[in-house]
């Protein structure tokens, strides 16, 4: 059975991983490609890298860091921040990640995203949205979060599909970093517009959340970053508690 | 002793890094290689491979297609990995215009409609015993997955996995080897794998 995938995400900032995990046995949490290994040795099923500096300066060090957590990281692994054209993603994919995730310059020019397809496969093209309440559906906004766009989330997700993305990362910017769980109405709509599958990220807290976006969300992945603090030992401990509530997972790992 | 060389077979496709890169880990003696000339030196080939059937079509003009025909009659062991698997069959819906190897029956088809396509993550292997490529596998052990066309179970069939349908997850016989899904991506398990056709 397909089972549903725990996703765990490294913020990295100037090459160092700055939302904190704290791993027990590391020389050094602040090291993405150590806290990458540390996460696929607990049990995540995959691994996302995201450059939230991501300024030109930086992409040398970037593909650094990337090609060092590649090297010994036998999941998949997705790497996003700052992918702007097709020569970024090609610089990204050689140095180790399986997929790239684009937001921002997506949203600017869609066809970016059947451009990274067509070199790499839709498989390895995720679409990243950062979506936030109005008063009538959800906003797409960019940069960051910081610029609207105007556009409404659930078209931009079946667009996104339609250029040739092979998975959709969903981000609720209202729930992002409360861990008052996953906006499951958000991610259930977008589940049911699209036939590629669906990261549901922001908000988690707790593994009712997860059981929840799961089940009500039909979300076929769940992302958090800050995975370790929900009072959970780690990512099979979560695993667990997801068997325990008949969700499919990967077991053991 | 010289270790056996393995040729990862590099016609353009998807990112053949990762294969290589588990390869290294192992300690294989491995090679990417775009020349005919280095496929038929090597003792073991492996034709990886994800994305579009169509680009199998790169193997036809490049004399990689016979290169890799050839060894694998010679009895040299191959390995197909995903669309290298794939291309052990007839031919793919996905593009009708290029032929497989035809080695095995049938042809490679879409999901149904009743499941989310492409099959995307981590499915479980329902293995039959006697599985060279899968020795020392625990027989429902999970792998990933990243495709939208799908082969069928046939009598070479080692490890299905089921989608909307029963598929075949490895193919083998004798010395041709083929799995739908990434062992380079799935963990310990996948690892186990290619040390398992390292050492065939």
């Amino acid at each position: 059975m397909l089972t549903k995938r725990i996703i765990a995400c490294l913020d990295v900032d100037d090459g160092r991983v700055v939302k904190g995990v704290q791993f027990v046995n590391l020389r050094d949490a602040g090291d993405p490609a150590e806290c990458a290994a540390a996460h696929a040795r607990d049990g995540a099923d995959e691994i996302v890298l995201l450059d939230i500096t991501a300024t030109s300066d930086k992409r040398r060090m970037m593909i650094d860091v990337v090609s060092r957590t590649a090297r010994c990281l036998f999941i998949p692994f997705t790497v996003g921040g700052g992918i702007r054209e097709l020569a970024d993603a090609e610089a990204v994919f050689e140095a180790g990640a399986d997929k790239i995730a684009i937001n921002s310059a997506a949203v600017k020019d869609s066809a970016l995203i059947g451009k990274i397809a067509a070199r790499f496969g839709s498989q390895a093209v995720v679409v990243a949205i950062d979506a936030k309440r109005r008063n009538r559906g959800f906003e797409v906004f960019v940069a960051g979060g910081r610029i609207p766009t105007g556009r409404d989330a659930i078209l931009w997700a079946r667009e996104a599909t339609a250029c040739g993305a092979g998975e959709i990362m969903l981000t609720s910017m209202d729930r992002d970093g409360t861990k008052a769980g996953f906006d499951c109405e958000l991610t259930q709509l977008v589940a049911d517009a699209v036939s590629i599958p669906v990261i549901a990220s922001g908000g988690a807290g707790s593994a009712r959340d997860f059981i929840e976006v799961f089940q009500s969300g039909r979300a076929d992945a769940a992302l958090a970053a800050s995975i370790f603090h929900f009072g959970l030992e780690n990512i099979g401990q979560l695993k667990l508690e997801l068997r325990a509530a008949n969700v499919p997972v990967r077991w053991p790992c | 002793m010289i270790a056996p060389t393995i040729a990862i077979v590099d016609y353009g496709a998807g990112n053949l890094n990762s294969v290589k890169k588990a390869f290294d880990y192992l300690g294989a003696d491995v090679v990417l290689t775009t020349q005919p000339e280095t496929v038929a030196a090597a003792d073991k080939i492996v034709l990886p491979g994800v994305g579009h059937f169509s680009a199998l079509g790169a193997l036809d003009n490049t004399g990689l297609r016979d290169a890799v025909l050839q060894g694998a009659r010679a009895g040299k062991p191959f390995l197909g990995i995903c669309l290298g698997m794939q291309w052990l069959f007839e031919g793919s819906d996905e593009a009708p215009e290029f032929a497989g190897a035809g080695i095995f029956a049938g042809r490679c088809r879409p999901f149904p409609s009743s499941v989310k396509s492409p099959h995307v993550g981590w499915n479980s292997l329902a293995v039959r015993e006697g599985s060279r490529l899968l020795r020392n596998v625990a027989p429902e052990s999970f792998v990933y997955y990243t495709h939208s066309f799908q082969a069928p179970v046939v009598a070479a069939t080692t490890a299905a996995t089921e989608y909307g349908t029963q598929f075949s997850a490895v193919v083998e016989q004798e010395n041709i080897f083929g799995v739908q899904f990434h062992p380079e991506k799935s963990w310990t398990v996948g690892l186990l794998m290619l040390k398992n056709f390292c050492e065939v």
